[in-house]
């Protein structure tokens, strides 16, 4: 197996004394399309952000193309970051800046290209992700697909090696959740990127994913590729792929609760 | 026992923001050359010209009305008790070296914390929720030289600025009350002006409104960056900036006009 573009080990994070991530280990390797699943609260958003460096991990490491993300110097955490490409849940398009002006933010910001070359870049980008006729829109006039795809435009804007979505179906109808993963699975083709997705989709998972793994309380209970998974007999993923509810009136704090609000309706009456 | 953990977590708190300052602090001077013109990156010259008319040309209207108002009120209380010891000439001294020296940057610096330390602290704060500032990192751009930067560059350009506007308008008034009271032209009341301010006077002003603007910009951007959660932390941010500038302000003319005094400068 070819070495792995992006390995997490052993991460550990918690947050005033709760557990988030637990010796969490991770191999991507290049080309595949990594998806990463879980409930909420399973610290999934939390390991996508130690991947892309925005936090510092109590223990354990990530490397992303051999560097460690958390100790190199910053000029490798700088080429680290210009050969990923991270598409944010909210799209985090900049408000102030026309759909145009956000994809073409990085490549006047990290690059000397001259400015009709990064005009044509801009435009090839949008065209990608089906936005040319919208690049003078602001990011207010846009729907919520089109600011996803926008994202999208801008974070490939640097032709980067690695891609990340974190959530990228959240909140859309299924069709335009489909164009999106239809976006993935393109982007893969034509320009060989590794890509991560975190979702808790999981049509959208199978439709576009290499490999799957799966995040539980903060541990990783499964890294397979999706036949596999689908056929996995664990209970926490089989609940997961069955969607099959917790009896959340089943803990021990709610029926201490519910047992009170009895007490306290016999008292009054 | 836990009266003194108490205080003593308050005061590692204090310690510790004031440390987190400095070191913004640093950072912003560090990214300053970036911003300027020519010498700096493409289009943050642009970003600090804007920055410039929202914090200097929109307040001037606002900042020249409180400056006459203040000027006029000045001139009305010290006319009153100079009036009875036959001085009031003394008002045109009290209200040119009062403004100079002390009203201009103050009053400035409040207007300034008001709307502009507000704005950086609401826009970088919703930057934050929105995960602009996150997707500025991931994108290997530095949120100190991309937002606080150019903030900081108009800033201290604008707040002098600003500052001498203020002087100019709270004096003037002062002339219209010397006009009311004992018809002296414009002319003679400026004559006295200059004869009762020196270039150090209005130069000690000056030094101060540099420190109030790098005060109001460091704290507004970061209570901006220290948002989490929602629009109520938003909320949150931006009163605590404005609080938190206004008292930092006053302590700081505090510490300079006792440098100054000490110095001899007044």
């Amino acid at each position: 197996m070819a070495e792995p573009i992006i390995a997490v080990r052993d991460l550990s994070v918690a947050y005033e004394g709760h557990q988030v991530l637990d010796r969490v280990s991770l191999d991507i390797q290049p080309n595949e399309i990594m998806v990463l699943l879980g409930g909420s609260g399973s610290g999934k958003s939390t390991l996508l952000r130690h991947i892309i460096g925005l936090e510092q991990p109590d223990s354990g490491t990530v490397l992303v193309r051999g560097v460690d993300i958390n100790r190199c110097s910053p000029k490798d955490l700088k080429d680290v970051r210009r050969s990923m490409g991270v598409a944010f849940q909210e799209a985090a398009l900049f408000s102030s800046l026309s759909t145009e002006e956000n994809v073409g933010l990085p490549l006047r910001e990290l690059t000397s290209l001259a400015e009709p070359v990064i005009e044509i870049m801009i435009y090839m980008k949008l065209a990608v992700v089906g936005l040319a006729e919208a690049r003078k829109l602001m990011p207010f006039e846009l729907s919520g697909g089109m600011k996803k795809r926008a994202a999208v435009a801008r974070a490939i804007a640097l032709d980067p090696e690695i891609l990340v979505f974190d959530e990228p179906s959240a909140g859309l109808d299924p069709i335009v959740s489909a164009e999106l993963d239809h976006l993935i699975l393109s982007l893969k083709q034509a320009f060989n990127m590794t890509i991560l997705v975190v979702t808790h989709e999981i049509t959208s998972a199978f439709r576009i994913a290499d490999r799957m793994a799966m995040l539980c309380n903060g541990s990783l209970i499964a890294v397979e590729d999706k036949e596999s998974f689908k056929a996995s007999t664990d209970p926490h993923i089989r609940q997961f792929l069955d969607r099959i509810p917790d009896d959340i009136t089943e803990t021990a704090a709610v029926q201490e609760h519910l047992r009170e609000l009895a007490g306290m309706t016999r008292g009054k009456s | 026992m836990n009266a003194f953990e108490d205080i003593g977590g308050v005061v590692v708190q204090q310690f510790a923001y004031v440390g987190g300052l400095t070191d913004q602090f640093w950072s912003g001077l560090r990214a300053l050359p970036r911003v300027l013109p020519f010498i700096g990156r493409r289009g943050r010259w642009q970003t600090s010209v804007r920055q410039m008319a929202a914090i200097g040309v929109a307040a001037l209207p606002m900042l020249g009305i409180m400056a006459i108002c203040a000027g006029m009120i000045l001139a009305l209380q010290g006319g009153a008790e100079l009036r009875r010891f036959g001085a009031l000439r003394y008002v045109i001294d009290l209200v040119a070296v009062g403004f100079t020296r002390e009203l201009g940057p103050l009053l400035t610096a409040i207007v300034v914390s008001g709307r502009s330390g507000s704005a950086f602290s609401a826009e970088i704060g919703t930057m934050m929720v929105t995960n602009e500032i996150d997707a500025l990192r991931v994108m290997a751009l530095d949120p100190i030289e991309f937002v606080l930067a150019p903030k900081y560059l108009a800033a201290i350009i604008m707040v002098p600025c600003l500052t001498v506007m203020c002087n100019v308008f709270g004096i003037t008034a002062g002339a219209g009350f010397m006009y009311l009271s004992t018809k002296m032209t414009f002319g003679i009341y400026l004559r006295y002006v200059f004869d009762s301010i020196v270039l150090r006077d209005v130069l000690s002003g000056l030094v101060k409104s540099l420190a109030f603007a790098t005060i109001i910009v460091q704290v507004g951007c970061m209570e901006g960056f220290k948002v989490q959660g929602g629009p109520e932390a938003v909320g949150r941010a931006t009163t605590s900036a404005v609080v938190k500038s206004t008292f930092l302000v006053i302590l700081a003319d505090l510490f300079f006009t006792a440098i100054f005094y000490l110095a001899g400068w007044q």
